[in-house]
Protein backbone atom coordinates (compact mmCIF):
# COMPACT_ATOMS: atom_id res chain seq x y z
CA UNK A 1 0.00 0.00 0.00
CA UNK A 2 0.93 3.67 -0.15
CA UNK A 3 2.15 4.77 3.26
CA UNK A 4 1.96 8.31 4.57
CA UNK A 5 2.66 10.34 7.71
CA UNK A 6 0.37 13.05 9.02
CA UNK A 7 1.69 16.56 8.71
CA UNK A 8 2.11 18.40 12.01
CA UNK A 9 -0.88 20.19 13.44
CA UNK A 10 1.02 23.49 13.24
CA UNK A 11 1.74 23.06 9.55
CA UNK A 12 -1.88 22.25 8.76
CA UNK A 13 -3.14 25.14 10.92
CA UNK A 14 -0.72 27.40 9.05
CA UNK A 15 -2.15 26.34 5.69
CA UNK A 16 -5.68 27.33 6.66
CA UNK A 17 -4.83 30.26 8.93
CA UNK A 18 -6.97 32.68 6.91
CA UNK A 19 -9.93 30.31 6.48
CA UNK A 20 -13.03 30.13 8.68
CA UNK A 21 -14.79 27.10 7.23
CA UNK A 22 -13.05 24.02 5.91
CA UNK A 23 -13.56 20.36 5.12
CA UNK A 24 -11.16 17.66 6.27
CA UNK A 25 -11.52 14.91 3.72
CA UNK A 26 -10.37 11.37 4.49
CA UNK A 27 -9.81 8.51 2.07
CA UNK A 28 -10.87 4.92 2.69
CA UNK A 29 -7.99 3.48 0.67
CA UNK A 30 -4.36 2.96 1.69
CA UNK A 31 -4.26 5.82 4.19
CA UNK A 32 -7.09 4.23 6.17
CA UNK A 33 -5.18 0.94 6.29
CA UNK A 34 -2.04 2.69 7.53
CA UNK A 35 -4.06 4.65 10.08
CA UNK A 36 -3.21 8.10 8.88
CA UNK A 37 -5.97 9.48 6.70
CA UNK A 38 -9.24 7.62 7.15
CA UNK A 39 -12.44 9.02 8.60
CA UNK A 40 -11.25 8.40 12.14
CA UNK A 41 -8.02 10.30 11.61
CA UNK A 42 -9.86 13.10 9.80
CA UNK A 43 -12.12 13.49 12.83
CA UNK A 44 -9.19 13.50 15.24
CA UNK A 45 -7.43 16.17 13.17
CA UNK A 46 -10.59 18.25 12.91
CA UNK A 47 -11.11 18.13 16.70
CA UNK A 48 -7.51 19.19 17.35
CA UNK A 49 -7.76 22.04 14.87
CA UNK A 50 -11.02 23.25 16.37
CA UNK A 51 -9.53 23.33 19.86
CA UNK A 52 -6.38 25.12 18.69
CA UNK A 53 -8.30 27.75 16.75
CA UNK A 54 -10.75 28.33 19.58
CA UNK A 55 -7.85 28.80 21.96
CA UNK A 56 -6.33 31.30 19.58
CA UNK A 57 -9.59 33.26 19.55
CA UNK A 58 -10.26 32.53 15.92
CA UNK A 59 -12.83 29.72 15.81
CA UNK A 60 -12.88 27.44 12.80
CA UNK A 61 -15.87 25.61 11.39
CA UNK A 62 -14.89 22.16 10.23
CA UNK A 63 -16.77 19.29 8.65
CA UNK A 64 -15.33 15.86 8.07
CA UNK A 65 -16.01 13.28 5.42
CA UNK A 66 -14.25 10.34 3.78
CA UNK A 67 -14.46 9.23 0.17
CA UNK A 68 -14.22 5.61 -0.86
CA UNK A 69 -11.06 6.60 -2.74
CA UNK A 70 -9.64 9.94 -3.77
CA UNK A 71 -7.75 8.42 -6.69
CA UNK A 72 -10.84 7.63 -8.71
CA UNK A 73 -12.99 10.27 -10.40
CA UNK A 74 -16.09 8.19 -9.80
CA UNK A 75 -15.74 8.84 -6.07
CA UNK A 76 -14.18 12.29 -6.30
CA UNK A 77 -17.29 13.45 -8.18
CA UNK A 78 -19.40 12.65 -5.12
CA UNK A 79 -18.11 15.87 -3.60
CA UNK A 80 -19.64 18.04 -6.33
CA UNK A 81 -22.65 19.23 -4.31
CA UNK A 82 -20.66 20.25 -1.22
CA UNK A 83 -17.23 21.32 -2.37
CA UNK A 84 -18.20 25.00 -2.79
CA UNK A 85 -19.51 25.17 0.80
CA UNK A 86 -15.96 25.49 2.14
CA UNK A 87 -13.13 27.99 1.86
CA UNK A 88 -10.62 25.16 1.66
CA UNK A 89 -10.34 21.37 1.85
CA UNK A 90 -7.61 19.45 3.67
CA UNK A 91 -7.15 16.10 1.96
CA UNK A 92 -5.93 13.24 4.10
CA UNK A 93 -5.23 11.03 1.08
CA UNK A 94 -1.82 10.33 -0.43
CA UNK A 95 -0.45 12.84 -2.91
CA UNK A 96 -2.81 11.51 -5.56
CA UNK A 97 -5.94 12.72 -3.72
CA UNK A 98 -5.38 16.50 -3.64
CA UNK A 99 -4.48 16.35 -7.34
CA UNK A 100 -7.57 14.46 -8.48
CA UNK A 101 -9.59 16.91 -6.38
CA UNK A 102 -7.80 19.97 -7.79
CA UNK A 103 -8.28 18.73 -11.33
CA UNK A 104 -12.01 18.13 -10.88
CA UNK A 105 -12.69 21.28 -8.83
CA UNK A 106 -10.34 23.97 -10.12
CA UNK A 107 -12.09 26.73 -8.13
CA UNK A 108 -11.45 25.13 -4.75
CA UNK A 109 -8.18 25.05 -2.76
CA UNK A 110 -6.96 21.64 -1.59
CA UNK A 111 -4.21 21.27 1.00
CA UNK A 112 -2.31 18.03 1.67
CA UNK A 113 -2.82 16.89 5.26
CA UNK A 114 -0.25 14.10 4.99
CA UNK A 115 3.24 13.56 3.60
CA UNK A 116 3.20 10.58 1.26
CA UNK A 117 6.28 8.50 1.99
CA UNK A 118 6.54 5.12 0.28
CA UNK A 119 5.07 1.85 -1.00
CA UNK A 120 5.31 -0.59 1.85
CA UNK A 121 3.61 -2.65 4.48
CA UNK A 122 3.22 -3.04 8.23
CA UNK A 123 5.98 -5.13 9.79
CA UNK A 124 4.38 -4.84 13.22
CA UNK A 125 1.48 -2.94 14.69
CA UNK A 126 2.26 0.73 14.14
CA UNK A 127 5.44 0.22 12.10
CA UNK A 128 5.55 0.41 8.30
CA UNK A 129 8.53 -0.20 6.08
CA UNK A 130 9.35 0.54 2.45
CA UNK A 131 9.40 -2.40 0.07
CA UNK A 132 8.99 -1.05 -3.46
CA UNK A 133 10.42 1.91 -5.39
CA UNK A 134 8.01 1.59 -8.31
CA UNK A 135 10.86 1.42 -10.82
CA UNK A 136 8.63 -0.18 -13.44
CA UNK A 137 10.84 -3.22 -14.14
CA UNK A 138 10.50 -5.70 -11.32
CA UNK A 139 13.46 -8.03 -10.75
CA UNK A 140 12.78 -9.09 -7.17
CA UNK A 141 13.21 -12.76 -8.10
CA UNK A 142 16.85 -12.09 -9.00
CA UNK A 143 17.61 -11.11 -5.42
CA UNK A 144 15.98 -13.81 -3.37
CA UNK A 145 12.67 -11.98 -3.24
CA UNK A 146 14.19 -8.86 -1.68
CA UNK A 147 14.41 -5.58 -3.60
CA UNK A 148 17.75 -3.75 -3.43
CA UNK A 149 16.46 -0.85 -5.54
CA UNK A 150 14.01 0.13 -2.82
CA UNK A 151 15.79 -1.22 0.23
CA UNK A 152 19.49 -0.48 -0.30
CA UNK A 153 20.33 3.16 0.46
CA UNK A 154 22.48 3.21 -2.69
CA UNK A 155 20.17 0.96 -4.78
CA UNK A 156 23.16 -1.31 -5.44
CA UNK A 157 22.70 -4.24 -7.78
CA UNK A 158 25.95 -5.75 -6.50
CA UNK A 159 26.06 -5.24 -2.76
CA UNK A 160 26.68 -5.11 0.06
CA UNK A 161 28.82 -1.98 0.11
CA UNK A 162 31.73 -1.52 2.47
CA UNK A 163 29.51 0.05 5.11
CA UNK A 164 27.47 -3.04 5.91
CA UNK A 165 28.06 -4.02 9.52
CA UNK A 166 26.43 -6.88 11.41
CA UNK A 167 23.46 -6.86 9.07
CA UNK A 168 22.86 -3.15 9.60
CA UNK A 169 22.98 -0.40 6.97
CA UNK A 170 25.58 2.32 7.54
CA UNK A 171 23.00 5.00 6.87
CA UNK A 172 20.53 4.24 9.68
CA UNK A 173 21.21 2.05 12.68
CA UNK A 174 17.59 0.85 12.63
CA UNK A 175 17.68 -0.19 8.97
CA UNK A 176 18.62 -3.70 7.97
CA UNK A 177 21.25 -4.04 5.23
CA UNK A 178 19.12 -5.73 2.60
CA UNK A 179 22.23 -6.97 0.79
CA UNK A 180 23.33 -8.76 3.94
CA UNK A 181 19.98 -10.57 3.88
CA UNK A 182 20.20 -11.28 0.13
CA UNK A 183 23.73 -12.69 0.41
CA UNK A 184 22.91 -14.83 3.44
CA UNK A 185 19.84 -16.25 1.75
CA UNK A 186 21.78 -17.07 -1.42
CA UNK A 187 24.60 -18.67 0.56
CA UNK A 188 22.25 -20.70 2.75
CA UNK A 189 20.30 -21.98 -0.22
CA UNK A 190 23.44 -22.70 -2.25
CA UNK A 191 22.68 -20.19 -4.99
CA UNK A 192 25.64 -17.88 -4.65
CA UNK A 193 26.12 -17.95 -8.43
CA UNK A 194 22.96 -15.82 -8.77
CA UNK A 195 24.70 -12.78 -7.33
CA UNK A 196 28.33 -13.04 -8.42
CA UNK A 197 27.93 -11.98 -12.06
CA UNK A 198 27.66 -8.44 -13.38
CA UNK A 199 23.98 -7.59 -13.77
CA UNK A 200 22.69 -5.77 -16.87
CA UNK A 201 22.56 -1.99 -16.61
CA UNK A 202 19.15 -0.94 -15.43
CA UNK A 203 16.85 0.79 -17.87
CA UNK A 204 15.40 3.63 -15.83
CA UNK A 205 12.97 4.71 -18.54
CA UNK A 206 10.26 2.69 -16.82
CA UNK A 207 10.94 4.51 -13.56
CA UNK A 208 10.15 8.16 -12.85
CA UNK A 209 13.31 9.08 -14.81
CA UNK A 210 11.43 8.42 -18.05
CA UNK A 211 8.95 11.16 -17.21
CA UNK A 212 5.46 10.88 -15.65
CA UNK A 213 4.12 7.42 -16.32
CA UNK A 214 0.88 6.14 -17.74
CA UNK A 215 -0.63 2.69 -17.69
CA UNK A 216 -3.11 1.87 -20.41
CA UNK A 217 -5.14 -1.33 -20.56
CA UNK A 218 -6.75 -1.37 -23.96
CA UNK A 219 -9.42 -3.94 -23.12
CA UNK A 220 -10.71 -1.72 -20.33
CA UNK A 221 -10.47 1.44 -22.40
CA UNK A 222 -12.52 -0.23 -25.15
CA UNK A 223 -15.05 -1.37 -22.59
CA UNK A 224 -14.67 -5.04 -23.41
CA UNK A 225 -14.24 -5.93 -19.74
CA UNK B 1 57.50 -5.25 -26.20
CA UNK B 2 54.83 -5.37 -23.52
CA UNK B 3 51.39 -4.38 -24.71
CA UNK B 4 49.90 -2.15 -22.01
CA UNK B 5 46.22 -1.60 -21.36
CA UNK B 6 46.75 2.02 -20.45
CA UNK B 7 50.48 2.62 -20.34
CA UNK B 8 50.16 4.32 -16.94
CA UNK B 9 53.15 4.38 -14.64
CA UNK B 10 51.25 2.28 -12.12
CA UNK B 11 50.52 -0.35 -14.75
CA UNK B 12 54.17 -0.42 -15.81
CA UNK B 13 55.39 -0.73 -12.21
CA UNK B 14 53.01 -3.60 -11.47
CA UNK B 15 53.53 -5.37 -14.78
CA UNK B 16 57.29 -5.29 -14.23
CA UNK B 17 56.74 -7.08 -10.94
CA UNK B 18 57.76 -4.22 -8.66
CA UNK B 19 56.09 -3.82 -5.27
CA UNK B 20 53.80 -0.83 -5.90
CA UNK B 21 53.50 2.12 -3.55
CA UNK B 22 50.58 4.49 -4.17
CA UNK B 23 49.52 7.59 -2.27
CA UNK B 24 46.41 9.64 -1.77
CA UNK B 25 45.56 13.32 -1.83
CA UNK B 26 42.25 14.95 -0.96
CA UNK B 27 41.39 18.03 -3.00
CA UNK B 28 40.78 21.30 -1.08
CA UNK B 29 37.44 22.60 0.15
CA UNK B 30 37.78 25.43 -2.29
CA UNK B 31 39.57 26.37 -5.47
CA UNK B 32 42.94 26.62 -3.73
CA UNK B 33 45.20 25.04 -6.31
CA UNK B 34 48.32 26.28 -4.52
CA UNK B 35 47.42 24.24 -1.44
CA UNK B 36 47.07 21.19 -3.65
CA UNK B 37 50.43 21.81 -5.30
CA UNK B 38 52.09 21.99 -1.87
CA UNK B 39 50.69 18.55 -1.05
CA UNK B 40 51.86 17.20 -4.42
CA UNK B 41 55.42 18.18 -3.56
CA UNK B 42 55.45 15.70 -0.65
CA UNK B 43 54.24 12.90 -2.89
CA UNK B 44 56.29 13.49 -6.01
CA UNK B 45 58.93 10.83 -6.50
CA UNK B 46 57.80 8.94 -3.39
CA UNK B 47 54.80 7.09 -4.83
CA UNK B 48 53.85 5.50 -8.18
CA UNK B 49 50.56 7.32 -8.47
CA UNK B 50 48.28 9.38 -6.27
CA UNK B 51 44.57 8.84 -5.69
CA UNK B 52 42.57 12.02 -6.17
CA UNK B 53 39.49 11.52 -4.04
CA UNK B 54 35.98 12.32 -5.29
CA UNK B 55 34.00 14.31 -2.70
CA UNK B 56 35.15 11.81 -0.10
CA UNK B 57 32.86 11.20 2.89
CA UNK B 58 30.28 13.10 0.78
CA UNK B 59 31.86 16.45 1.61
CA UNK B 60 32.01 18.92 -1.28
CA UNK B 61 35.53 19.60 -2.52
CA UNK B 62 37.26 20.59 -5.72
CA UNK B 63 36.33 18.00 -8.36
CA UNK B 64 38.54 14.93 -8.60
CA UNK B 65 38.75 15.49 -12.36
CA UNK B 66 40.17 19.01 -11.93
CA UNK B 67 42.46 17.81 -9.13
CA UNK B 68 43.72 15.00 -11.35
CA UNK B 69 44.39 17.42 -14.22
CA UNK B 70 46.32 19.73 -11.87
CA UNK B 71 48.32 16.71 -10.80
CA UNK B 72 49.18 15.78 -14.38
CA UNK B 73 50.33 19.37 -14.96
CA UNK B 74 52.67 19.05 -11.97
CA UNK B 75 54.22 15.87 -13.34
CA UNK B 76 52.53 13.43 -10.96
CA UNK B 77 50.41 10.49 -12.01
CA UNK B 78 46.83 10.62 -10.70
CA UNK B 79 44.48 7.79 -9.89
CA UNK B 80 41.21 9.54 -10.69
CA UNK B 81 38.50 8.44 -8.27
CA UNK B 82 34.90 8.37 -9.42
CA UNK B 83 31.85 7.63 -7.29
CA UNK B 84 28.38 6.58 -8.46
CA UNK B 85 26.64 8.88 -5.98
CA UNK B 86 27.00 12.15 -7.86
CA UNK B 87 26.84 11.35 -11.56
CA UNK B 88 24.62 9.40 -13.92
CA UNK B 89 26.06 7.32 -16.77
CA UNK B 90 26.14 10.30 -19.13
CA UNK B 91 28.19 12.44 -16.77
CA UNK B 92 30.44 9.50 -15.93
CA UNK B 93 31.30 8.62 -19.51
CA UNK B 94 31.79 12.27 -20.35
CA UNK B 95 34.13 12.81 -17.38
CA UNK B 96 36.07 9.64 -18.22
CA UNK B 97 36.67 10.96 -21.75
CA UNK B 98 37.60 14.36 -20.35
CA UNK B 99 39.98 12.82 -17.83
CA UNK B 100 41.71 10.78 -20.51
CA UNK B 101 42.04 13.82 -22.77
CA UNK B 102 43.67 15.66 -19.85
CA UNK B 103 46.27 12.93 -19.41
CA UNK B 104 44.66 10.72 -16.75
CA UNK B 105 45.49 7.02 -17.18
CA UNK B 106 44.27 5.36 -13.94
CA UNK B 107 40.89 5.47 -12.34
CA UNK B 108 39.26 4.02 -9.26
CA UNK B 109 35.60 3.00 -9.48
CA UNK B 110 33.61 3.44 -6.27
CA UNK B 111 30.01 3.51 -5.01
CA UNK B 112 30.66 6.54 -2.80
CA UNK B 113 29.86 7.28 0.82
CA UNK B 114 26.19 8.01 1.36
CA UNK B 115 25.41 11.70 1.32
CA UNK B 116 23.92 11.61 4.82
CA UNK B 117 27.49 11.40 6.15
CA UNK B 118 28.57 14.54 4.37
CA UNK B 119 28.00 18.28 4.55
CA UNK B 120 24.98 18.37 2.24
CA UNK B 121 22.81 15.56 3.64
CA UNK B 122 19.76 17.13 1.93
CA UNK B 123 21.17 16.21 -1.48
CA UNK B 124 19.55 13.77 -3.90
CA UNK B 125 21.82 10.87 -4.81
CA UNK B 126 22.12 9.34 -8.25
CA UNK B 127 23.25 5.68 -8.24
CA UNK B 128 22.18 5.24 -11.85
CA UNK B 129 24.78 2.46 -12.00
CA UNK B 130 26.83 0.91 -9.20
CA UNK B 131 30.57 0.47 -8.76
CA UNK B 132 30.53 -3.02 -10.32
CA UNK B 133 28.85 -1.66 -13.44
CA UNK B 134 31.17 1.37 -13.49
CA UNK B 135 34.13 -1.01 -13.72
CA UNK B 136 32.43 -2.88 -16.58
CA UNK B 137 31.60 0.40 -18.31
CA UNK B 138 35.19 1.71 -18.20
CA UNK B 139 36.38 -1.64 -19.53
CA UNK B 140 33.89 -1.53 -22.38
CA UNK B 141 34.93 2.00 -23.25
CA UNK B 142 38.60 0.98 -23.21
CA UNK B 143 38.57 -2.49 -24.78
CA UNK B 144 35.64 -2.22 -27.19
CA UNK B 145 35.96 1.49 -27.84
CA UNK B 146 32.24 1.84 -27.32
CA UNK B 147 29.83 3.81 -25.19
CA UNK B 148 27.29 1.87 -23.14
CA UNK B 149 24.76 2.20 -25.94
CA UNK B 150 27.17 0.56 -28.38
CA UNK B 151 28.14 3.70 -30.29
CA UNK B 152 31.78 4.02 -31.31
CA UNK B 153 34.04 6.28 -29.29
CA UNK B 154 36.34 8.56 -31.26
CA UNK B 155 39.61 7.86 -29.36
CA UNK B 156 38.66 5.50 -26.53
CA UNK B 157 39.94 6.24 -23.01
CA UNK B 158 42.65 3.71 -22.19
CA UNK B 159 42.35 3.57 -18.43
CA UNK B 160 44.04 1.25 -15.95
CA UNK B 161 40.97 0.20 -13.99
CA UNK B 162 40.97 0.17 -10.22
CA UNK B 163 38.38 -0.87 -7.67
CA UNK B 164 38.10 -0.91 -3.90
CA UNK B 165 37.62 -3.80 -1.53
CA UNK B 166 36.74 -3.77 2.13
CA UNK B 167 37.56 -7.16 3.64
CA UNK B 168 36.29 -5.95 7.01
CA UNK B 169 32.68 -5.24 6.10
CA UNK B 170 29.97 -7.85 6.58
CA UNK B 171 29.08 -10.49 5.65
CA UNK B 172 32.75 -11.51 5.74
CA UNK B 173 32.34 -14.85 3.91
CA UNK B 174 30.95 -13.01 0.88
CA UNK B 175 33.71 -10.38 0.60
CA UNK B 176 36.09 -12.52 -1.40
CA UNK B 177 33.28 -13.37 -3.85
CA UNK B 178 32.46 -9.70 -4.27
CA UNK B 179 36.13 -9.07 -4.99
CA UNK B 180 36.07 -11.86 -7.57
CA UNK B 181 33.08 -10.21 -9.26
CA UNK B 182 34.93 -6.88 -9.44
CA UNK B 183 37.86 -8.63 -11.09
CA UNK B 184 35.54 -10.43 -13.51
CA UNK B 185 33.90 -7.08 -14.29
CA UNK B 186 37.28 -5.73 -15.37
CA UNK B 187 39.29 -4.44 -12.41
CA UNK B 188 43.04 -4.45 -13.15
CA UNK B 189 44.01 -3.47 -9.64
CA UNK B 190 42.41 -3.32 -6.21
CA UNK B 191 43.10 -0.92 -3.37
CA UNK B 192 41.76 -2.23 -0.09
CA UNK B 193 40.14 -0.30 2.70
CA UNK B 194 42.54 0.73 5.51
CA UNK B 195 43.77 -2.40 7.18
CA UNK B 196 44.27 -2.49 10.95
CA UNK B 197 43.08 -5.97 11.82
CA UNK B 198 46.04 -7.93 10.47
CA UNK B 199 44.75 -11.31 11.61
CA UNK B 200 41.57 -10.94 9.61
CA UNK B 201 43.44 -9.61 6.59
CA UNK B 202 45.82 -12.58 6.62
CA UNK B 203 42.82 -14.89 6.54
CA UNK B 204 41.23 -12.83 3.76
CA UNK B 205 44.36 -12.96 1.60
CA UNK B 206 44.55 -16.69 2.09
CA UNK B 207 41.05 -16.96 0.60
CA UNK B 208 42.08 -14.61 -2.23
CA UNK B 209 45.13 -16.74 -3.03
CA UNK B 210 43.15 -19.98 -2.76
CA UNK B 211 40.77 -18.66 -5.40
CA UNK B 212 43.70 -17.51 -7.55
CA UNK B 213 42.43 -13.93 -7.63
CA UNK B 214 45.90 -12.46 -7.05
CA UNK B 215 46.92 -13.88 -10.42
CA UNK B 216 44.14 -12.08 -12.24
CA UNK B 217 44.48 -8.70 -10.57
CA UNK B 218 47.01 -6.66 -8.55
CA UNK B 219 46.00 -6.24 -4.94
CA UNK B 220 47.32 -3.23 -3.06
CA UNK B 221 46.95 -3.31 0.72
CA UNK B 222 45.53 -0.15 2.28
CA UNK B 223 47.61 1.43 5.04
CA UNK B 224 46.69 4.47 7.11
CA UNK B 225 49.13 5.62 9.79
CA UNK B 226 47.32 6.69 12.95
CA UNK B 227 48.21 10.17 14.17
CA UNK B 228 47.14 9.43 17.74
CA UNK B 229 44.86 7.28 19.89
CA UNK B 230 42.03 9.79 19.44
CA UNK B 231 42.05 9.25 15.68
CA UNK B 232 41.93 5.47 16.19
CA UNK B 233 39.01 5.85 18.57
CA UNK B 234 37.15 8.16 16.24
CA UNK B 235 37.61 5.95 13.20
CA UNK B 236 36.57 2.90 15.16
CA UNK B 237 33.35 4.52 16.32
CA UNK B 238 32.30 6.77 13.46
CA UNK B 239 33.77 5.60 10.16
CA UNK B 240 31.58 2.89 8.60
CA UNK B 241 33.30 -0.35 7.70
CA UNK B 242 36.40 0.20 9.88
CA UNK B 243 37.78 -2.65 11.92
CA UNK B 244 40.24 -1.31 14.48
CA UNK B 245 41.34 -3.83 17.09
CA UNK B 246 41.39 -2.72 20.71
CA UNK B 247 45.01 -3.87 20.85
CA UNK B 248 46.02 -1.08 18.46
CA UNK B 249 44.13 1.59 20.41
CA UNK B 250 45.72 0.23 23.59
CA UNK B 251 49.16 0.32 21.98
CA UNK B 252 48.75 3.97 20.97
CA UNK B 253 47.38 4.91 24.40
CA UNK B 254 50.28 3.09 26.00
CA UNK B 255 52.79 5.72 24.94
CA UNK B 256 53.07 9.38 25.85
CA UNK B 257 50.76 11.65 23.79
CA UNK B 258 53.78 13.27 22.11
CA UNK B 259 54.97 9.86 20.94
CA UNK B 260 51.65 8.52 19.65
CA UNK B 261 52.26 9.72 16.07
CA UNK B 262 55.58 7.88 16.00
CA UNK B 263 53.90 4.78 17.41
CA UNK B 264 51.25 5.03 14.67
CA UNK B 265 53.94 5.24 12.00
CA UNK B 266 55.81 2.31 13.56
CA UNK B 267 52.66 0.17 13.33
CA UNK B 268 52.21 1.18 9.68
CA UNK B 269 55.85 0.28 8.94
CA UNK B 270 55.42 -3.12 10.57
CA UNK B 271 52.34 -3.66 8.41
CA UNK B 272 54.20 -2.67 5.24
CA UNK B 273 57.06 -5.05 6.10
CA UNK B 274 54.57 -7.88 6.46
CA UNK B 275 52.67 -6.99 3.29
CA UNK B 276 55.91 -7.10 1.31
CA UNK B 277 56.17 -10.76 2.21
CA UNK B 278 52.48 -11.66 2.09
CA UNK B 279 51.44 -13.87 -0.80
CA UNK B 280 49.08 -12.13 -3.19
CA UNK B 281 49.86 -8.57 -2.10
CA UNK B 282 51.28 -6.59 -5.03
CA UNK B 283 51.83 -3.31 -3.27
CA UNK B 284 50.72 -0.73 -0.71
CA UNK B 285 48.17 2.01 -0.96
CA UNK B 286 49.18 4.59 1.64
CA UNK B 287 46.34 6.81 2.80
CA UNK B 288 48.07 9.37 4.99
CA UNK B 289 44.92 11.37 5.68
CA UNK B 290 45.82 15.08 5.86
CA UNK B 291 49.32 13.93 6.65
CA UNK B 292 50.84 14.08 3.18
CA UNK B 293 54.03 15.71 4.54
CA UNK B 294 54.79 12.47 6.38
CA UNK B 295 54.80 10.41 3.16
CA UNK B 296 58.49 11.01 2.27
CA UNK B 297 59.53 9.85 5.76
CA UNK B 298 57.24 6.80 5.70
CA UNK B 299 58.39 5.81 2.19
CA UNK B 300 62.02 6.18 3.23
CA UNK B 301 61.63 4.18 6.43
CA UNK B 302 59.53 1.53 4.66
CA UNK B 303 62.43 0.97 2.28
CA UNK B 304 60.36 1.52 -0.86
CA UNK B 305 62.58 4.29 -2.27
CA UNK B 306 63.69 5.05 -4.86
CA UNK B 307 60.56 4.33 -6.87
CA UNK B 308 61.11 2.48 -10.17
Amino acid sequence: MIVADRKSLDEILGMVADKDKILVLGCKGCVTVCNVGGLKEAEILAASMKIARKKAGQPLEIDTKALERQCDNEYVSQLADHVADYQAVVSMACGVGPQFLSEMYPDQVFFPGVNTTFFGGAVQHGVWEERCAGCGTCGIHLFGGLCPIARCAKSLLHGPCGGSSNGICEVHKDTACIWDAIVKKKMETGHLEDIVGVKPFKDWRTARDGGPRRSIREELVKGNI
Amino acid sequence: MTEYKSGSNLEKVLTAGHFAFTGECGPPKGANADHLKKKFAYLKGNVDCVNMTDNQTAVVRMSSLAGSALMVAEGLEPNFQMVCRDRNRLAMMSDILGAYALGVRNMLCLSGDHQTFGNHPEAKNVHDIDSMQLIAMVKKMRDEGKFLNGEEIDVPPKMFIGAACNPFADPYEFRVHRLATKIAAGADFIQTQCIFNMEKFRDFMKKVVDMGLHEKCYILAGVTPMKNAGMANFMSKFVPGMDIPDSLIKRLKGVDKRDQAEEGIKFALEQIAEFKEMEGVAGIHLMAIEWEHKVPEIAERAGVLPRP
